[in-house]
């Protein structure tokens, strides 16, 4: 089972620490466990999803391909744990846009893993971008990932986290002064 | 102009840390060659052929006499002692050390200059229009809406991993000197009938193997909504853009693929679900950016300087000078100069570290401390007096920078070609160098009037050759360099794409081919037509049966 890396804390200045892993990423052509949370492809979930959400209590995520749109999953968010966004290839940019549209534009509170080619120098934009539970095929530690998360001090355009952007400090600034 | 703050200068220092951090992995051996490839590429940083090449970002093409300063020191201290610059605003230096590239990052900090997404398959530098704050024709600064998406797209998180670069250019006058037609995405500075300002809004068009110009997707952008704008298309293209064949994986593909009207209807629906509230820049920020490029103190002067006039009469030189390449200003008493670095036999493009200091000596005296870089690779001194210009003449000349041919036949753009780039056919620089050599008479040059050359040593087009009125690309022909010819295109408002002559040809016919063919527009050229006007009426069979029956 792949190692796990979820953030915790508030929003802003959130740590990377361990965390269980308690789903099992199941293949398309493997049989689902009989118990325990699963993590299906979009296509398999729309198949069989109903069934399994229905018939026990165990959890049920969906992992998405970049080329698959998360709009899809519209309708089924409410019901899923986790939703795992997939990078073939680290230079596949898609899911970071896919993670964005689940944040911002369907409000998708769950958990937004990233699962694939994810390796440390990703971690800032994979947090801006609304993710939160990673699976590192590098070999970093939670340390090194919360390091190179928050290596910039300043942002200068507005994503999913709640960072002030370099015109916020500015305003924010400015205002101090003029109180002064 | 812009100035840093303490943000943009944190920022700086953070991204230098962590450069150097992932340079101290590599060269420990933690990080392998592949691994590290698209770090450095991010940084600017290429390996060429003899060394690794450092692309230092010039946003909008605008340099401070401290910059253009520091960069001379780099190219003294880190390199051959010369920098070149880009058709993209840029400067290269060729011959870097690996383990030197965190020392001279940290130093080009210190005057505010990076390599940030100089390359990568990210949002490059934006370029602009050379004369932003000084042509008259100007509807509106573009430096302005540069530093907006400088800022924006700086380590943007979602639009970092693109299926391929991504490049932006701007203009705010009808003339265009940023080739905004053939950019991924050219933008237009325009006033509605209602007097409000927006963007005309150009998605797909490029360069190298597939080239476009670039259709309109919009009309009339509101301007405050340019960045809910571009997220909404760049959005578009990462979630669309084909990334299973690198040459089909740039915009215009897609654009050209759905078609522009599809395109711009996609577009149009991602932009209406964006909360523009969060996604464009708020007006006081708008406002500060604005304001750091409006304080520019012209003096009140007289339209005509006499001591220019009479320095011209008394000097051939400086009138043939003031000929080619001093433009008109918005304001009375001052002139735009154009500094040349196209001399003869010189490298297109290519500034000594002593000549780069002589800018930034004339830029800091001479033109209210402001440098350009131009996409042509040349520079300019946006804002001389007339009263000055004797002097500034006079200094360039003693430097090598006085050479009287903007936008001639000998100014020509060439990419480094096969001297120093691993993915050129053939060189671009000797060719260059001949044909300059070739048309050396300035009277002639003259007389033929304007005539854009321009050469790429490859298929990937980094010296414009499709956008030329002679484009000149590189091939491999088992083993042996030939040149293939193009004529009748353009990059400026007039933008075409040209077509090719004929069967290409070996290095030492270049030049007399480009001889032939000015010969045969000379002869067909009625009235003030310039080169390219001639061959759009003309069409391209004269000129192919006059280079071609020399042959035979």
């Amino acid at each position: 089972m792949p190692k796990l890396i979820k953030l915790a804390g508030p929003t802003g200045e959130q740590a990377a620490q361990w965390a269980e892993n308690t789903f099992v990423h199941v293949a398309d052509e493997d049989a689902i466990p009989e118990a325990g949370d699963v993590i299906l492809s979009l296509a398999r979930f729309q198949a069989e999803g109903d069934t399994l959400l229905s018939s026990n209590s165990r959890r049920v995520g969906v992992r998405i391909e970049p080329a698959e749109e998360v709009e899809a999953l519209a309708y089924d968010l409410p019901r899923l744990s986790v939703v795992a966004l997939a990078f073939p290839k680290y230079r596949d940019g898609r899911a970071y846009t896919s993670a964005r549209l689940l944040r911002e534009r369907l409000k998708y509170e769950g958990e937004v893993r990233a699962v694939g080619d994810v390796l440390q120098e990703q971690a800032g934009f994979m947090v801006r971008c609304g993710f939160d539970a990673f699976e590192p095929n590098d070999g970093a530690t939670p340390e090194a990932w919360t390091k190179a998360a928050n290596r910039f001090r300043h942002v200068y355009q507005r994503a999913v986290d709640a960072r002030p952007i370099a015109a916020d400090e500015r305003a924010q600034a400015q205002a101090k002064e003029g109180a002064l | 102009m812009y100035q840093y703050d303490v943000i943009d200068r944190e920022f700086l220092t953070d991204r230098s840390n962590e450069f150097r951090h992932q340079v101290t992995r590599r060269l420990a051996g933690e990080l392998t060659e592949d691994q590290f490839k698209p770090l450095r590429l991010m940084n600017g940083l290429y390996l060429q052929l003899h060394a690794y090449m450092l692309r230092v970002a010039i946003p909008y093409g605008s340099l401070n006499s401290r910059q253009a300063r520091r960069l001379a020191w780099v190219a003294r201290t880190y390199d051959k002692g010369y920098g070149h610059m880009t058709t993209r605003q840029n400067i290269q230096f060729n011959w870097i050390k690996l383990k030197d590239a965190p020392d001279i990052l940290d130093a080009l900090a210190e005057v505010d200059l990076h390599a940030i997404q100089t390359s990568g398959n990210c949002i490059r530098n934006t370029t602009a229009d050379p004369y932003a704050g000084a042509t008259a024709e100007e509807i509106d600064d573009p430096r302005v809406w540069s530093e907006v998406i400088r800022q924006w797209s700086t380590l943007h998180p979602e639009f970092s991993y693109l299926p391929r670069k991504f490049k932006i250019a701007i203009t705010g006058a009808l003339t265009d000197r940023a080739a905004v037609k053939v950019h991924d995405i050219g933008l237009i500075l325009r006033r509605a009938r209602d007097g409000s300002l927006g963007f005309e809004v150009i998605v797909g068009g490029g360069q190298g193997r597939t080239p476009y110009v670039g259709p309109t997707i919009k009309q009339h952008l509101p301007a405050s909504s340019l960045l809910s704008y571009l997220e909404a298309v760049l959005r578009v293209y990462n979630r669309h853009g084909r990334r299973d064949n690198i040459y089909k994986a740039r915009i215009k593909i897609l654009v050209a693929a759905l078609g522009a009207d599809e395109f711009g209807r996609q577009v149009e629906e991602e932009w209406a679900k964006i909360d523009q509230g969060r996604a464009d820049l708020g007006d006081l920020e708008l406002a500060r950016i604005r304001g750091a490029f409006a304080q520019t103190p012209f003096e009140a002067l007289p339209a005509r300087s006499e001591a220019f006039e009479a320095a011209k009469a008394a000097s051939p030189a400086l009138a043939r000078f003031a000929r080619n390449n001093v433009k008109a200003h918005k304001k009375p008493g001052y002139a735009i100069v154009e500094v040349s670095l196209k001399a003869v036999g010189q490298t297109p493009g290519d500034a000594t570290a002593d000549q780069l200091d002589v800018a930034a000596d004339l830029a800091e005296r001479y033109s209210l401390d402001d440098l350009r870089v131009t996409h042509a690779q040349n520079l300019v001194l946006p804002h001389v007096k007339l009263d000055d210009l004797p002097a500034v003449h006079a200094a360039l000349e003693a430097a090598g920078l006085a050479t009287p041919n903007i936008d001639l036949i000998s100014d020509i753009i060439a990419c480094p070609g096969l001297d120093y780039c691993a993915l050129a056919n053939a060189r671009a620089i000797p060719i260059a160098q001949d044909i300059a050599k070739t048309f050396a008479d300035p009277d002639r040059a003259e007389k033929i009037g304007e005539l854009k050359i321009k050469i790429s040593g490859c298929i990937n087009a980094c010296g414009h050759h499709h956008v030329a009125h002679i484009g000149i690309l590189g091939v491999d022909k088992k083993g042996e360099e030939f040149y293939q010819l193009s004529l009748g295109g353009s990059g400026a408002e007039d933008a075409s794409i040209g077509k090719i002559l004929g069967p290409a040809l070996a290095a030492d016919r270049v030049a007399p081919a480009i001889d032939t063919l000015v010969d045969t527009y000379l002869a067909a050229r009625q009235g003030e037509e310039r080169f390219l006007d001639t061959y759009r009426r003309v069409g391209l069979e004269p000129f192919k049966e006059a280079v071609y029956a020399q042959a035979d």
